[in-house]
């Protein structure tokens, strides 16, 4: 074996045996086993959806409108006398399309953009820097009203303002991460032996940075979901018939004088499902620094 | 000083007159016609052009822009579409509703997320600790219409302590007006008391490592002394420029609040306008937004300033 062939053995075996490290730090979080496993649960309920539900989600009964629990429904029932049980189990699914697909769309741009500001700098990257800051001066959700009320609101339209916003935010971090990654030696040593730019963007520096673009990930796919939940509740999210949360509160946020139970659940669904994506986020968070 | 002043409002200047572009542009995204979205698809197509030419739309895009963002810095709006009425006292009137609550909100979040963070950090490693930083970390990814369903139904529904509306009878006098507004300022508390605690506890983890610290201690001063002197000193400074930046995400959380508990402020304003596709309306709140959150980070960085003699040469 050469030289070059050991040292490149001992580097991969070296890199393996991080990666097992990490692993089992990960099996060692507490936070990241209490998150995964409630993400798990709404995922099950998402993919399984009316299956798992003993009652149709979708059918009116006009003789049990606004029912409270009972052994019949576990939930009550709603305005319309749908079950709520089963409407909370099924609510899962439309924002855990959404708000992922929003959310990779957005990592996929801000990591390309990052590393293109990163690693060439100059003008492009002033120029953009103080773009990205100007957007930084607006609430996420004031910009995504404004562009979805001249877009108009659709799941699509929500992904694609989601993730186009979410695009600057993480090109930042990923942006800060490749600049120190690009002052080192490998960097140096791609460029002498000749490698094109997009080379060392995309197959030196990008694997050295990734970790940090899925932490940010995860991050955002909490706020992802704020952000749908809250734009669904005020109309310019996922749009009924759907049997999601935040339709489901706003529909019902006025009753909850005499009728508790037609918000309570979905609002401690939503809840839940946050702080299981943050409780990720944080565990993960945890395993990379370790 | 002066130097570090006009630079940081160069800066700032230059962040708004991008902002205002953004802003433009996205009003610009309306697909087809304006005239044709506001009078609706039945309307006459010469109605259409008629108004289109009132409004102004038919022009080039840029010379829309200089006129509205000339006519914008000297006070003028533009006229809503829906009201048929110039925009600038609507958001007005708006923008101190929303400053009145906002400014509930801040006296109540700010000393309880430092009192947090002190207190956590205090306390770096063991359980307390942790947990405190978990639930702050939490509550902050609660959409604030969670939180208030649930303040809502155990404050006003289940305790009777206040009223689940902001929108207070006429005439009702400003001290008691607050009281109104408790329950609307509980949700933009809970997302924000992490984000405070969290630089607080940062910035006195940083305080309690410092050599200055230690030799405070070691030279035989007590410990509330230590802490008031020479730890809370040092560790409120970056707590200080956080908390002001605060004030531009606080806008977005009013949005939802002022929505769910009928009050009419910029949030509520933005909401509507944006409902009613009335752009002049909406780009005049969100441009609003953005000046008060531009004017709220140059404050912050002045006032860090002033409190730290190494600020003014640095950044």
């Amino acid at each position: 074996m050469s030289v070059q062939a050991a040292a490149l053995h001992a580097s991969r075996a070296a890199a393996r045996s991080r990666a097992r490290e990490r692993w089992r730090a990960a099996l060692r979080s507490k936070t990241l086993l209490a998150g995964v496993s409630i993400l798990g649960f709404w995922i099950v309920c998402a993919l399984a959806g009316a299956r798992l539900a003993p009652l149709d989600p979708y059918a009116d009964d006009l003789l049990a409108t606004l029912a409270p629990p009972s052994a019949a429904h576990w939930f009550g029932t709603d305005q319309l006398g749908r079950d709520i049980f089963a409407r909370v189990i099924v609510g899962a699914r439309d924002i855990l399309i959404v708000a992922p697909l929003a959310t990779l769309l957005g990592t996929v741009l801000g990591t390309a953009l990052g590393l293109a500001l990163g690693y060439v700098r100059g003008a492009v990257d002033e120029v953009a820097s103080r773009v990205i800051e100007a957007l930084q001066a607006l609430p996420l959700v004031i910009v995504a009203l404004m562009a979805l009320a001249a877009v108009g609101t659709s799941d699509l339209t929500v992904v694609l303002v989601i993730g186009f916003v979410f695009t600057p935010l993480i090109a930042r971090t990923v942006r800060s991460a490749v600049l120190v990654e690009s002052e080192l030696d490998y960097v140096a040593a791609a460029r002498l032996r000749g490698d094109g730019t997009l080379a060392i963007m995309f197959v030196e520096i990008l694997p050295n940075v990734l970790p940090i673009a899925v932490v940010e990930m995860t991050v955002r796919l909490g706020y992802a979901i704020f952000f749908v939940a809250s734009l669904s509740f005020l109309g310019f999210g996922i749009q009924p018939p759907s049997a999601d949360w935040g339709i489901a509160i706003a529909e019902n946020y006025s009753l909850v004088g005499s009728y508790w139970w037609t918000v309570l659940f979905d609002a401690a669904a939503t809840a839940s499902l946050v702080v299981g994506v943050n409780l990720v986020a944080d565990g993960l968070a945890g395993v990379f620094e370790a | 000083m002066l130097g570090f002043l006009t630079r940081r409002l160069l800066l700032s200047l230059i962040t708004l007159a991008i902002l205002s572009v953004l802003v433009f542009l996205g009003g610009q995204l309306l697909p087809g016609d304006v005239g044709r979205a506001v009078l609706g698809p039945l309307a006459d197509a010469r109605a259409v052009a008629v108004f289109d030419h009132q409004v102004g739309v038919d022009r080039p895009l840029w010379i829309q822009y200089w006129d509205w963002i000339t006519h914008f810095v000297a006070g003028d709006m533009g006229r809503s579409f829906t009201f048929r009425a110039p925009v600038a006292p609507f958001v007005a009137e708006a923008l101190a509703h929303s400053m009145k609550l906002a400014a509930l909100a801040f006296v109540l979040v700010v000393p309880l997320g430092i009192a947090g963070g002190v207190w956590a950090a205090m306390r770096v490693g063991r359980l307390s600790d942790r947990v405190l930083v978990l639930l702050g970390q939490s509550l902050g990814v609660v959409p604030e219409f969670i939180s208030s369903i649930v303040l809502i139904l155990v404050l006003g529904v289940w305790l009777r302590w206040l009223p689940m509306s902001a929108d207070w009878p006429e005439g009702t006098p400003p001290l008691a007006q607050v009281r109104y507004l408790i329950l609307p300022a509980l949700p933009l508390v809970l997302v924000f008391f992490g984000y405070v605690a969290r630089v607080a506890r940062v910035g006195t983890i940083e305080a309690l490592d410092a050599d200055y610290t230690r030799t405070a201690v070691l030279k035989g001063l007590s410990m509330p002394a230590v802490m008031r002197r020479h730890v809370l000193r040092n560790a409120l400074l970056p707590t200080i420029t956080v908390t002001a930046s605060l004030l531009g995400y606080l806008a977005g959380g009013l949005v939802v609040i002022e929505t769910m508990f009928h009050y009419r402020g910029i949030g509520a304003l933005i909401y509507t306008a944006a409902r009613a596709k009335d752009f002049p309306m909406l780009e005049a709140g969100v441009l609003t937004v953005g000046a008060v959150y531009a004017a709220a980070s140059v404050a912050a960085d002045l006032l860090a300033a002033a409190l730290n003699p190494r600020l003014r040469t640095a950044a």
